[in-house]
C-alpha cells in the first residue's frame, strides 16, 4: 500500500508539470498586453514598461519564463502580480472558503442523491422512482444560475421578510457555516441528480445479486439485507463519483460565488482572467490540479476498503 | 444430535406428530412476464420427513429451484405469484403465515445452500463475518463468542486451519472450501430442513464427491431432512432415499432412488438414466432424448413430455396425466407407465 502511494504520487509529477504549462502556455497566448490591463484606457509609460518586461521576464522566450516560474514555485513562491501583490496573499484565505462551499455541496449532494436513490431503488417502477427520476431530470436542466437566483430570492430574501427571521443569509460569509447553506446546495444541484442515478442504478444491480438473495435466505431482516449486504456493495461507483466531483465542484464555484458573493477562489480566477493576472491564474489551477489528484488518490485508496478482492501492491 | 432447542412449539398443531417435517402440497407458482403469463410450478407435492433426504431432479427451467425458493419464501413476489398449494413444516402452512413468523423459520429452522458459492456469499466481508453473523442476529450473541461460533463450524464443516482463515474473504478461497463456507452457514443454527439447491455444480468432480459425502454426514449426525435439488443423477445415487423427478413444472415420478434407478416408471426418467455416459459402451454415441424442453408460456397439451416421448399415444396429446399410484411409495405421471416399467417400446 505504501508503494502504491509513493507511486501515484510519483506519478502526479508529470502531471502537475503538464497541466501547469499548458496553463502558462494558453494563459499568455491570450491577445492583449497585461501591462496595457493595469493602466485601462491610458497610456503605459513606455519606461515603466520596460522595467516591467525586464522585472517579469516577458521578452524571455516561452519555455524560460516557465522555467523561472517553476523554480520559483519550487522554493515555496507563487511569484508577484503585476500589481506588485505576492500571489500567496491574494490566496490568503479564498482557498479556505472555496474549500468549505464544495465540501458543504459534498454533504448535500451524498446525502441528498445517495438517499434519494435508495429509495427510487427500492421504489423501482412505483410512482415514488419515477418522481424522483422526473426530479433528477428537473435538476439537471435548471442551470446553477437560475437555481442559484430563485433559491437566493425564495429562501434568502422572501423568507427573511415573511418570517422575520434570516433563516439563509444571502450573501458574504460573515455569517460561519451558515452562510454556505444556500450556495453549498446551489452548487449541489446537477451533482445531486447525477448522482442520485448512479445511486439508484448500482444499488438496482446489487439487489439482483446472489449474495443479496442468501442474506434473504439467512432470514437477516429487511434492514439488515439492503443497508448491510447490499449497500457497501454498490457503493464503489458513488464514492468515485463524489471523490471526482469534488475537484469540479472547486473549479467550478465561479457562478455559485459570483451570486452569493463568496470571497472563494472562483470569483479571483474570474477576476485575474479578466484582468490578465497571469502568475495568479496558474497558480490557481496548479492548486486545483493538485486537489483533484489528492482526491483521487484518496478515492483509488478508499477502493481497497471497501471492497477487498481490490488490492495495491 | 441435540435439536435446535429454540423450537417453538406453540406454532405446532395437534397433529404435528403424524406430518411429515416438510410437505409441499399441490403448489402453483406462476412469475408475470412481459411476454405473458409463465407456470413454473403445476402443482407439485413432496414429503420430506426427518433424517430423510429426497433427490428432485429435473432440468433447467423445470420448477425444481423455484419450488424451494417458494418453500424458503425467497420468491421475488410479484413477479412471482403463488395462487394455489400449501408448503406444511410441522404441519404449519408457511405461506398463511406472517413476514414477521416466517422470517423466524427461514435461515433457522429452514436453511438453504445455493448453486455457485461465490456469487452467493458476500465479497466484502469475511467469512467469519457473514457465518458468524447468523449467531449476532438470530441469537444476540455478542461478537466474540459469534465469531468462536463461526471458527467452530468451519472446523465442523473441515474447513483446515479455521482459526487463521475465519478472517479471509471469499474470494480467497477455493470453490469446494467457498461451498463448505455456504454449508457452514446453512447449519450454523441447526435447521431442521436443509435445501442444497445444486451445491455441487459449480465444482470439481472429485470436489464434488467431498462436498455430497460432507452433506450426507452432517444430516446423519443431526438428522436434518434434505432436499437436494440437481440435474446430475451421478451425484443423487449415495445420498439420497428417494427421488422426485421434475419436468415442465410437474412431478412426473417419484420412487425410492433404488427403484427408480433400477427401473424408471416415466418416459423421462428412463431417458435421464439412458443419457448418463457409461464406461462400458465407449465408443457409442452417447444417447440424448430427443427434443428440447417445452416453452414454459407456450406448453404442449396433455402430457408436456409427449412431444419428445417414444411411447406417445394419441391420448397423451390430449390428456393430461394424474400421477398414478404404482405402489405405496412410487407415482409415475405416465399413461403409459406399465410398459415403460416393463420396458416394451414398439
Amino acid at each position: 500500500m505504501g508503494r502504491y502511494v509513493l507511486r501515484r504520487l510519483l506519478q502526479a509529477i508529470p502531471v502537475l508539470l503538464g497541466t501547469t504549462f499548458l496553463i502558462f502556455a494558453i494563459v499568455y497566448a491570450l491577445p492583449g498586453d497585461p501591462l496595457q490591463a493595469l493602466a485601462g484606457e491610458k497610456r503605459v509609460d513606455p519606461v515603466f514598461a520596460a522595467a516591467m518586461r525586464e522585472q517579469f521576464h516577458l521578452n524571455e522566450p516561452l519555455l524560460v519564463r516557465y522555467g523561472y516560474y517553476l523554480r520559483d514555485i519550487l522554493s515555496g513562491d507563487f511569484g508577484t502580480t503585476f500589481r506588485g501583490l505576492p500571489v500567496s496573499t491574494i490566496f490568503e484565505g479564498k482557498f479556505q472558503v472555496t474549500f468549505k462551499l464544495s465540501m458543504t455541496a459534498l454533504v448535500f449532494e451524498a446525502v441528498i442523491g445517495v438517499g434519494l436513490g435508495f429509495w427510487a431503488a427500492l421504489r423501482r417502477g412505483k410512482w415514488e422512482d419515477k418522481a424522483v427520476l422526473a426530479f433528477t431530470l428537473l435538476l439537471v436542466s435548471i442551470p446553477t444560475l437560475v437555481s442559484g437566483f430563485v433559491l437566493q430570492l425564495l429562501l434568502g430574501v422572501k423568507l427573511k421578510l415573511g418570517t422575520g427571521i434570516a433563516f439563509f443569509p444571502v450573501a458574504g460569509v460573515q455569517d460561519g457555516l451558515r452562510s454556505y447553506l444556500l450556495p453549498g446546495f446551489v452548487l449541489a444541484t446537477v451533482s445531486i441528480a447525477y448522482l442520485t442515478r448512479l445511486t439508484r442504478t448500482s444499488l438496482m444491480e446489487t439487489l439482483r445479486a446472489d449474495y443479496v438473495r442468501t442474506a434473504v435466505a439467512k432470514g437477516m431482516p429487511k434492514s439488515r439485507v439492503l443497508g448491510r449486504h447490499a449497500l457497501r456493495n454498490s457503493l464503489i461507483p458513488m464514492v468515485t463519483y463524489l471523490g471526482a466531483d469534488l475537484g469540479t465542484l472547486m473549479g467550478g464555484a465561479v457562478i455559485t460565488e459570483t451570486i452569493f458573493n463568496l470571497p472563494g477562489i472562483g470569483q479571483q480566477l474570474f477576476q485575474s482572467v479578466y484582468l490578465q493576472e497571469n502568475p495568479v491564474v496558474v497558480g490557481i489551477v496548479t492548486v486545483l490540479v493538485l486537489i483533484y489528484i489528492v482526491a483521487n488518490l484518496v478515492v483509488d485508496m478508499l477502493y481497497a476498503v471497501l471492497d477487498p478482492r481490490i488490492r495495491y501492491e | 444430535m441435540v435439536k435446535n432447542p429454540s423450537i417453538d412449539t406453540s406454532l405446532l398443531p395437534a397433529d404435528a406428530a403424524t406430518e411429515p417435517l416438510l410437505a409441499v402440497d399441490n403448489l402453483h407458482v406462476e412469475f408475470t412476464t412481459r411476454q405473458g403469463l409463465v407456470r413454473a410450478v403445476n402443482g407439485v407435492s413432496y414429503t420430506v420427513n426427518a433424517g430423510e433426504s429426497l433427490a428432485v431432479l429435473g432440468e433447467s427451467g423445470s420448477g425444481k429451484s423455484v419450488t424451494a425458493q417458494a418453500i424458503m419464501g425467497i420468491l421475488d413476489m410479484p413477479p412471482a405469484r403463488i395462487p394455489k398449494g400449501e408448503v406444511r413444516f410441522r404441519g404449519t402452512d408457511l405461506l398463511k403465515l406472517s413476514d414477521q413468523a416466517r422470517s423466524q423459520i427461514r435461515g433457522q429452522r429452514i436453511a438453504m445452500i445455493f448453486q455457485d458459492a461465490l456469487s452467493a456469499l458476500n465479497p466484502v466481508f469475511t467469512v467469519g463475518w457473514q457465518i458468524s453473523e447468523m449467531f449476532r442476529v438470530h441469537r444476540g450473541m455478542g461478537k466474540r463468542d459469534a465469531m468462536k461460533k463461526a471458527v467452530e463450524l468451519m472446523d465442523r464443516v473441515r474447513i483446515p486451519a479455521a482459526k487463521q482463515r475465519v478472517n479471509d474473504y471469499p474470494h480467497q478461497f477455493s470453490g469446494g472450501m467457498r461451498q463448505r463456507i455456504m454449508i457452514a452457514m446453512s447449519i450454523a443454527l441447526d435447521p431442521e430442513v436443509l435445501i442444497a439447491d445444486e451445491p455441487t455444480t459449480a465444482l470439481d468432480v472429485t470436489v464434488q464427491a467431498q462436498i455430497m459425502e460432507l452433506l450426507a454426514e452432517l444430516q446423519r449426525e443431526s438428522n436434518m431432512g434434505l432436499i437436494l435439488i440437481t440435474h446430475d443423477l451421478g451425484v443423487v445415487a449415495d445420498v439420497a432415499d428417494k427421488i422426485a423427478v421434475m419436468y415442465a413444472g410437474r412431478i412426473v415420478e417419484n420412487a425410492p432412488v433404488h427403484d427408480l434407478y433400477k427401473n424408471p416408471g416415466h418416459p423421462y426418467s428412463k431417458g435421464l438414466l439412458d443419457s448418463i455416459p457409461r464406461v462400458d459402451q465407449k465408443g457409442q454415441d452417447l444417447y440424448a432424448i430427443k427434443g428440447l424442453p417445452p416453452n414454459l408460456l407456450d406448453m404442449p397439451p396433455g402430457c408436456a413430455f409427449h412431444p419428445r416421448c417414444p411411447y406417445r399415444r394419441d391420448n397423451c396429446v390430449t390428456d393430461v396425466p394424474p400421477l398414478y399410484e404404482i405402489s405405496g411409495t412410487r407415482g409415475s405421471a405416465c399413461h403409459y407407465y406399465r410398459e415403460v416399467l416393463d420396458g416394451t417400446v414398439e
